[in-house]
């Protein structure tokens, strides 16, 4: 067979293909050489990036409605079932397209940023190696062209995020970590197994283009009855793949997860929050939008189980985050949140039918947020520099107790945000990046990536809302978090670089060196003119980490503003090129003034707000932060400890399972019931024996005590014919042939 | 090809092993290595013939009411039984599991170092056991290896086990004995009715015997075909093992030589699903779905079947979760997975008889799977509340449910022996299985971490690997038949995670442990050695190609699951 593999038909499977090979190579060949392995890494995914900018391009070029009937892909058997075979293939279409934008690149920034920030780990071989494994995965999931291969590229990510997270496994808590989020996650993804199987079961494929470009199959999907619950099969297989999406993209209430994730190192989490896993949730139910919507006609306000079910936990889950995001000091934890409830806004923007909305915000996000994680590792790797520098010059400790295990309430000193301040002048270029991505994450008017594509969400919620009051709760929802966001942001941003240094390790905070220009400009403005240098020495090495560190801020701050424009009320490529991917043509609204101004209030006054409250007059050592203030300590202490729904599922679910398995299943049922009665059983026969052996002894041995007495005579006296002569034996033999003949002349006669 | 011997190939292919046991058996003591390479090179031959036979079935696959390899041979004509073996699709893969399972644990086993001819022995002689089920097509023939399986693996518990082995093997013993009464029993019974021991002629003439005026030895049929029913199901579940028969394996796995619970888990479990689908399956497709009645619940024997099925699936897995001890770990996770092999063949039963039912034109038996009052149940009322097409849909879901039951079959041979032979690697060198006593090993044993995280997941069943094919399958071929057991064995599926990664944690994870890095400084090194690497390896490729492309085998057994559950 001849294949051309550059042709856009095969050009998938290279892609997908290049970062799992780094990961073989890693563990089989170069895992006892970091700098090798970080090669192989890096040209991995650097060649998949490569390949996919092709692809696009590629794509884009083609860019007519007839890709939409048509798309590049190809597949191979797989599995042969009865009559049937299952195919497995690789698929392009617009969302895909739009999607490989984003995922190869962001990887290829985490692995830049990793080979500076990983610098000095035992362990870097093994880590390249999974986040190799962990993109290849991900790459698997977009390119699928059916969903088991999209579920196998979801579960290895699972895999691959339980082991990074807990990636120190020499840490309690990192393990702790990686086992919560397999298991949290695997508690939907099995529910999301029974929901492929059954659409299995009824489509007899499950196959996108088969399924969701059928009108025929959607209709009979839409008007079949499921056969537990009520309800239509595409009712039913909906609602548990969006419960996948609820583990995968840690919505309500399989959450809690998610922030206890950000024990693994810092790339991780950006890899995690941005690039893969918790978008493949979002990418999926995009993906499947048409079998979620079918048999509801959402443009005339008619929404399908699946969509109200989606709307309801996106709208909850933005709120609920938000408000979670408020009451942490933990920089990462803060992060965490806002991933959650940002994600509870595509959920949403999907429950009420919005899908290119929800794409649109999805790769927005995974820039900035990729750009906000990798920005406070910069930060926390400072602030550990900061805190040994601290120590050795005998102002507190270093060494700090770790928890033994997970604390809700614990935060790591380096983390602590109300430990730091003023980090401005030592980290210039993480504090400009950071604000950029801040912005975007808050939505600031018509410049930012994140104020385009959530001012496109609030549009469409506006536009159902006089229609419906199921909208009108996602709007209300969504705008109350979309104000709290903006001031969570700003809070975070705000205490971190503004103001004084709130402790040594702040004030000795670095990442080694300083931007000695960015100093000397600052100064000459007449600012803070007590800003001093101190210039630490550095080795090359040194400098070579942070520019690794510090270049895919900078690169992806670009497209934190950027990546907005192609989707403006105005400027719709993005619409029309995402349009055909779905059968359904989607509705484009009509420009309306008033929700772009309620969403540009909301951005602008929450960040006013912060503004107001936290740079007017920065918080000083020793304060209490007014936000912990203006909530009151039982509100605070609430929020602190994530509502208590981590305890709740820990105190009543997990332990009395436990408890059940060790008691209950092997003590009482295993132990003492079935090998009871067998012991019982065994015990029986033994008395029984027993009993006989008794009967032999008192009865038979007495009455016959003469005939074994009778049987040793005949042997003494037999033992004479074993005389060992062969004459006497021939003897014999003829004798005994004799009689046996005899016998046998008889019988015939 | 196969004709050039003088012999029968697959009569060669079953006693080959045996010839070998003999010769190893006598060779001197003193020539230790000679008994271990001799004994591996048998298997190897073995091996490449198992290879030919499913190479040869998977290029011609026997069409319906036909075998691969088919001999017959007169052998004991007083009772009625013959010389009959052959081969399809489902044995095929099993044949092919042992074929490569037993190398490698002879291989294992070349840690041993007392009476290492006997033990060598052994292994050769239960492979001819194994095989030779696989390979029977008369009843007689399939008991006989049957119990010739046993007793190699009771003595290589009784002489090479661990502390407790006596309790073990005795109990092991008793149990697979206590099963094969009742086995005998019920062959003998319906040898004697059918007058013959045929395993296809048994097929056609016993679901439709019903003896002299529907009385078996002066007893009303349907209650004599129950009992038979279940003689032949409690052997097979206990071999399984199902619960509640399960209780054996624990104590047999941990005190086994890892070598034997290689092939006990790998291969000897797999006797019992292989027994429902060669006879228990077939000779009672009406007492399998006839609906029954107990306290005004309907249910039939197939609804009972999948309940243990769900059961086992549940609670092994919890059962595993509770285990501080690494191989009761393991071998209750056996119970877990097999439950699942005992699901599909619950819908694989189903099926069946309502195929049989419909092709017999037993419309009242039909009426029993649609629903339908019996006074009612004519053909037209019955394809009127059950259509042929639901029908035909309906068997296509079987097809999965069973392709899946038989890919697991194959899929935890390799998983659970790969996860005794890790187990055992450690054992060999730390001398304890506590997992409360582990912690913190992996930078002290990397390559042993890697091969365990690797093993673990695919016995977890992560996408990618071999074990999800098979479970996928049989979740979605089940589900429409019994929705409500599969939602409850996916909380079995739940717990099956949480129990391999307490596995992980508590062996690799957690701070370095200074008290096995002085270990394996001083008095052993802990990593795992070259030479079980090797025999590890053969089993890591095939799950990572299995998981990767399935129908290398999937194709084989999709054969002979459309020949079981034909049109």
């Amino acid at each position: 067979m001849d294949i051309n593999w550059f042709h856009a038909d095969y050009l998938p499977w290279l892609i997908l293909l290049f970062p799992l090979v780094s990961f073989l190579v890693i563990v089989l060949f170069t895992s006892k050489n970091t700098v090798l392995s970080q090669v192989v890494g890096l040209g991995g995914i650097g060649v998949s990036w490569a390949l996919s900018m092709v692809l696009f391009v590629k794509t884009v070029w083609a860019a007519d409605p007839a890709l939409g009937e048509r798309v590049y892909g190809s597949s191979l058997d797989w599995m042969s079932l009865g009559a049937y075979t299952f195919r497995m293939g690789v698929l392009v279409d617009p969302l895909t397209a739009y999607m490989l934008l984003m995922v190869p690149l962001a990887c290829l920034m985490i692995f830049i940023y990793s080979v500076g920030y990983m610098r000095g780990d035992a362990h870097n071989s093994r880590f390249f190696a999974y986040i190799s494994l962990f993109s290849g995965a991900m790459l698997v999931l977009v390119l699928a062209d059916n969903l088991l291969l999209l579920f196998i590229g979801w579960e290895l990510m699972g895999f691959c995020s339980y082991s990074l997270i807990g990636f120190w496994a020499h840490k309690k808590t990192a393990m702790e970590a990686g086992v919560k989020a397999f298991m949290t996650t695997r508690v939907a993804d099995m529910l999301m197994l029974v929901g492929i199987g059954y659409l299995f079961l009824e489509a007899r494929t499950l196959n996108f283009r088969d399924i969701l470009y059928n009108e025929e199959m959607l209709h009979h999907l839409a008007s079949t009855d499921a056969i537990l619950f009520g309800g239509s099969v595409a009712g039913l297989v909906g609602v548990l793949l969006v419960i996948g999406t609820i583990g995968k993209s840690a919505q309500f209430p399989l959450h809690t997860w998610l922030p206890d994730a950000m024990e693994g190192p810092t790339p991780v989490s950006a890899m995690i929050h941005a690039a893969a896993m918790v978008s493949a949730g979002v990418y999926m139910v995009v993906r499947m939008f048409p079998l979620l919507s079918a048999g509801a006609d959402f443009h005339h306000f008619d929404y399908s189980t699946p969509m109200v079910f989606m709307g309801l936990i996106g709208a909850i889950t933005a709120l609920g985050a938000a408000v979670l995001a408020l009451g942490q000091n933990d920089i990462k934890r803060i992060l965490a949140y806002s991933t959650i409830s940002q994600l509870g806004y595509m959920v949403a923007a999907l429950g009420i039918g919005a899908w290119v909305a929800a794409v649109f915000h999805l790769i927005n996000h995974a820039f900035f947020k990729a750009l906000l994680f990798m920005a406070s590792g910069s930060v926390i790797h400072a602030m550990e520099h900061g805190e040994h520098h601290a120590a050795e010059h005998g102002h507190g400790h270093a060494e700090h107790e770790e928890p033994d295990g997970l604390v809700m309430d614990y935060v790591a000193p380096p983390n602590d945000i109300q430990r730091m301040g003023g980090l401005l002048h030592r980290l210039p270029v993480t504090a400009i990046t950071m604000a950029i991505g801040g912005l975007s994450l808050a939505g600031f008017p018509l410049l930012t990536a994140g104020f385009w594509s959530k001012d496109e969400i609030i549009a469409e919620a506006w536009h159902g809302m006089t229609n419906d009051p199921f909208p009108l709760f996602v709007l209300l929802a969504l705008v109350v978090a979309a104000f709290l966001t903006a001031f969570y942001t700003a809070r975070m941003w705000l205490l971190t670089f503004w103001g004084q240094p709130r402790t040594p390790a702040a004030e000795y905070a670095s990442l080694g060196t300083f931007r000695k220009q960015w100093v000397v400009w600052w100064n000459k403005r007449g600012w803070n003119k007590d800003v001093k240098l101190m210039q630490e020495p550095t080795t090359a090495r040194d400098r070579l980490s942070f520019a690794q560190m510090e270049t895919p801020l900078i690169i992806l701050a670009f497209f934190a503003i950027f990546a907005g424009f192609i989707g403006t009320p105005v400027y719709h490529a993005l619409h029309d090129f995402l349009a055909p991917t779905l059968l359904e043509e989607p509705l484009k609204i009509d420009f309306n003034v008033l929700p772009m101004l309620l969403s540009m209030a909301l951005a602008l006054g929450g960040l006013a707000l912060g503004w107001w409250v936290y740079a007017v007059k920065p918080l000083r050592q020793d304060e209490v932060d007014p936000t912990e203030k203006a909530l009151g300590p039982g509100v605070w202490e609430m929020l602190q400890n994530r509502l208590y729904i981590d305890i709740l599922y820990r105190r009543y679910l997990l332990r009395p399972v436990e408890w059940f398995s060790v008691n209950i299943v092997i003590q009482a049922i295993d132990k003492e019931t079935i090998d009871g009665v067998l012991e019982t059983i065994a015990e029986a026969f033994t008395w029984l024996g027993e009993a006989f052996k008794r009967f032999n002894t008192v009865v038979i041995d007495g009455v016959g005590d003469g005939l074994p007495r009778a049987v040793g005579d005949f042997g003494a006296w037999f033992r004479q014919v074993q005389s060992g002569r062969i004459q006497q034996y021939l003897l014999y033999v003829t004798l005994a042939l004799l009689a046996l003949g005899t016998l046998f002349l008889v019988q015939v006669r | 090809m196969y004709d050039l011997l003088p012999i029968d190939f697959l009569t060669l292919l079953t006693f080959l092993p045996l010839l070998g046991a003999v010769i190893v058996f006598v060779i001197p003591r003193g020539r230790e290595n000679w008994a271990r390479w001799t004994a591996l090179g048998f298997s190897l031959v073995v091996l490449v013939m198992t290879i030919a036979v499913f190479y040869n079935v998977q290029s011609d696959p026997p069409g319906p009411g036909q075998w691969a390899f088919e001999e017959q041979a007169e052998w004991f004509p007083q009772l009625n039984a013959s010389w009959h073996i052959g081969v399809d699709g489902l044995s095929a893969t099993m044949i092919l599991l042992t074929g490569i399972l037993v190398p490698l644990a002879i291989l294992i086993s070349f840690e041993t170092k007392e009476r290492v001819q006997a033990n060598m022995a052994l292994f050769l002689f239960l492979q001819t056991g194994m095989l030779g089920v696989f390979v029977a097509l008369d009843m007689m023939v399939f008991f006989v290896f049957w119990e010739i399986g046993l007793v190699p693996m009771y003595f290589l518990i009784y002489l090479w086990g661990g502390e407790n082995r006596r309790y073990a093997a005795n109990k092991f013993f008793l149990y697979t004995m206590a099963g094969s009464l009742g086995l005998l029993l019920a062959t003998q019974l319906i040898g004697l009715s059918v007058e013959s021991f045929d395993i296809p002629v048994m097929m056609q003439a016993w679901p439709n015997f019903t003896g002299s005026s529907g009385e078996i030895l002066g007893v009303d049929a349907s209650i004599i075909k129950y009992y038979a029913l279940l003689g032949f199901t409690i052997a097979f579940l206990i071999k399984i093992p199902a619960w509640p028969f399960h209780t054996w394996l624990p104590d047999a796995h941990t005190e086994a030589p890892t070598g034997g619970s290689m092939l006990l888990a790998g291969v000897l479990l797999k006797l019992g699903a292989y027994g429902f689908l060669r006879l228990a399956i077939p000779l009672f497709p009406t007492e399998w779905i006839i609906r029954r009645e107990l306290f005004s619940l309907q249910y039939n024997l197939v609804d009972v079947l999948g309940f243990l099925a769900v059961l086992g699936i549940v609670l092994g897995a919890l059962a595993a979760w509770g285990q501080n001890d690494f191989k009761r770990l393991v071998a209750y996770s056996s119970v877990n997975h097999m439950g699942f092999v005992v699901l599909g063949l619950a819908v694989a039963a189903l099926m069946y008889g309502t195929v049989w039912a419909e092709q017999n034109n037993k419309w009242g038996l039909m009426g029993d799977v649609a629903g339908v009052e019996r006074a009612e149940a004519t053909k037209t009322k019955v394809d009127e509340v059950y259509p042929v097409e639901l029908r035909e849909s309906d068997r296509d879901d079987a097809r999965i449910a069973l392709n899946g039951a038989v890919l697991q079959m194959f899929n935890h041979g390799l998983s659970s022996a790969g996860m005794f032979l890790l187990a055992g690697a450690l054992y060999h060198k730390a001398h304890t299985r506590d997992l409360r006593r582990f912690g913190g090993l992996w930078d002290i044993v990397p390559v042993f971490g890697a091969l365990l995280i690797f093993v673990s997941m695919a016995s977890l069943g992560l996408p990618g690997l071999n074990g999800f094919v098979g479970e996928f399958l049989i979740v979605s071929g089940s589900f429409k038949a019994y929705p409500v057991y599969v939602f409850l064995s996916l909380f079995g599926l739940l717990v099956t995670g949480i129990y391999i990664l307490k596995g992980i944690q508590k062996l690799l994870h957690g701070p370095y442990n200074e008290e096995w890095a002085e270990y394996d400084r001083t008095e052993h090194r802990l990593e795992i050695e070259r030479r079980e690497v090797i025999a590890l390896a053969p089993l890591v490729v095939l799950m990572l190609i299995t998981g990767l492309y399935p129908n290398w085998v999937l194709d084989v057994i999709n054969s002979g699951v459309v020949r079981f559950l034909g049109g």
